[in-house]
């Protein structure tokens, strides 16, 4: 069933978009991502222009967070103030990611940007959650980390209290935060939540029971605000688009999450680790082999 | 006196020739296209008759041939092209043109080529390796030719480009028709479809026909708002993703 995308400008299998929505909202609900890592870099692909990409799967990004959020915030998951702080950073950062986009969109740079910062990001990030839940089967892990923020954190001034990640530390450091993954969702399209909750838990240090949903609370909020972002500058918001890959990942992330709940964690990111470096490793290819095209033609 | 009589027919063959020339009556399937949700491209058909003087056909038997070319709103356009720097393959050179069609397609009888010289395919713009683009960066000529090679082959990629040799079948010579496909990934603007009765080498007739592309109904309103209500499109799209967000898990809670 084919359809035409009204700002991409071109006709699309439907099915395959939606099957697509459907698989990434499988792994966002199994693994509690936002999965715009994934949908980017498929959509591109599929050969969906890559600014329609990055700007459509933020769209989708703010519909995969909603129930999460909703269902994080019934249980007291959420910390408002924190996520509060981290939002208004995001918002910047989405400002400032529009900025950043213009200026690689202007030097022809915006391609091979977006895929290296995919691959290290990916990469590095793949190889991590490996080798915790390849630790964590084979029953070597020591022991949990203890918690506690980084030094350079510590150091920075106007300190205030966040009670329910319990912590006291300056607001700078999670504005920073939100600063850094608003630039991100805006360039990548994705929510940026499995930089977050790392950053969360290593360097902000939170308590563990918040950080999940403060982490989904600062998605819903700055992919929105990306998705504005790009329809007021780059005006590349396919909204055709975006609802078909929603159809299939809102119904993917319910049945992801109930999935999720009968097999085993370290499984589960020992998984989403190798689909992770898998991404990883095309996107490596896409960078170091020859182009089909070496030309690419754009409007002035 | 029989020479004087000879110089003044040989003067005037060219009027003679101008009153015999033949006329082109040409018409096109579709004058508008318009493109809804369902668009996978479509298939313009480009006919009509060729009107000899006094109705009767040249007596010879060298070959009358029809091109058709269809073309696309023209745009200002910047190539890039990628070089492997450091192992991975990033845009370097760059070339930008004042006026590149956004859409080309060549139909003829025989591959254009055997019809016609290049000069006179560099005047009518026939074949896509006669194109005139308008570089507005000045580049060393094999730069040029390497650049609009590229354009040319990766717009021939996506169907934007075409040029179809033997697509133009003449019947009986005096009609003929040809199949035009026009791809999804079309642009939107005012097309024309020129067509050329071509005979020994020189255009005898040509004639223009224009065809207007542009999205209709639903997505005309969607591409409209995401152009000119971009911060009430913007919130649309956040609307709609809540909403379904916030359904599904409605539903998954009730199941």
């Amino acid at each position: 069933m084919d359809i035409y995308l009204p700002i991409a400008n071109l006709s699309v299998n439907a099915l395959v978009i939606v099957l697509l929505g459907t698989g990434v909202g499988l792994l966002s609900g199994m693994f509690g991502v936002g999965g715009g890592f994934l949908t980017t870099p498929l959509l591109i692909v599929y050969g969906i222009p890559p600014t329609v990409a990055a700007a459509s799967a933020a769209t989708q990004v703010t519909g995969a967070s909603v129930s999460g959020v909703y269902a994080h915030l019934r249980r007291g998951g959420v910390d408002m103030h924190m996520g509060g702080v981290l939002v208004v950073g995001g918002v910047l950062g989405s400002l400032a990611g529009a900025g950043i986009f213009r200026l690689l969109q202007a030097s022809g740079q915006i391609d091979v940007v977006i895929a290296a910062i995919y691959v290290a990001m990916l990469g590095f990030i793949g190889i991590l959650m490996g080798k915790e839940a390849l630790e964590a089967i084979l029953g070597t892990k020591a022991k949990a980390a203890k918690r506690r923020h980084h030094p350079l954190v510590a150091s920075l001034p106007f300190r205030m209290r966040f009670y329910a990640s319990g912590l006291y530390i300056s607001p700078l450091a999670p504005l920073l935060l939100g600063f850094f993954t608003g630039i991100l969702t805006v360039l990548l399209g994705i929510g940026g939540g499995f930089i977050l909750v790392p950053a969360m838990l290593y360097i902000l240090g939170m308590s563990t029971g918040v950080v999940v949903g403060t982490s989904l609370f600062q998605t819903l909020f700055v992919t929105a605000s990306a998705t504005l972002v790009h329809a007021t500058t780059t005006k590349a918001v396919d909204i055709v688009l975006a609802a078909l890959l929603l159809l299939g990942s809102v119904t993917g992330a319910q049945l992801g999450a109930r999935l999720a709940g009968k097999a085993r964690p370290e499984y589960l990111r020992l998984a989403l680790a190798i689909v992770v470096l898998l991404v990883a490793l095309r996107i490596i290819l896409g960078l170091t082999w020859r182009p089909d095209e070496i030309y690419t033609v754009e409007p002035l | 006196m029989k020479r004087p009589a000879a110089l003044l027919l040989l003067a005037a063959t060219p009027l003679l020739l101008g009153q015999a020339k033949p006329v082109l009556v040409p018409d096109v399937s579709q004058r508008d296209i318009e493109i809804i949700y369902s668009f996978t491209g479509a298939e313009l058909l480009l006919f009509g008759a060729i009107l000899y003087p006094g109705g009767r056909l040249p007596g010879d038997d060298r070959p009358t041939d029809i091109a058709v070319v269809v073309k696309g709103p023209t745009e200002p356009i910047l190539i890039r092209e990628k070089e492997k720097v450091a192992g991975i393959w990033v845009n370097a050179e760059r070339l930008s043109y004042r006026s590149a069609p956004s859409f080309y397609a060549l139909a003829s009888s025989r591959p254009i080529e055997r019809i016609v010289d290049e000069r006179t395919r560099a005047i009518y713009e026939l074949g896509l390796s006669s194109l005139q683009l308008s570089p507005a960066s000045s580049a060393p000529s094999t730069v040029q030719d390497r650049f609009a090679r590229g354009l040319v082959d990766l717009k021939r990629r996506s169907g934007l480009y075409d040029e179809a040799p033997r697509a133009v079948e003449i019947t009986d010579g005096v009609l003929y028709r040809a199949r035009v496909p026009i791809p999804a990934r079309v642009p939107v603007g005012r097309f024309t479809a020129e067509t050329f009765l071509i005979r020994d080498g020189r255009v005898l007739a040509a004639a223009t026909r224009e065809i207007q592309i542009r999205k209709s109904g639903f997505e005309r309103f969607v591409a409209w708002s995401a152009e000119r209500r971009s911060v009430l499109y913007g919130l649309a799209a956040v609307a709609l993703s809540l909403g379904l967000g916030w359904a599904a898990g409605m539903i998954a809670r009730r199941i």
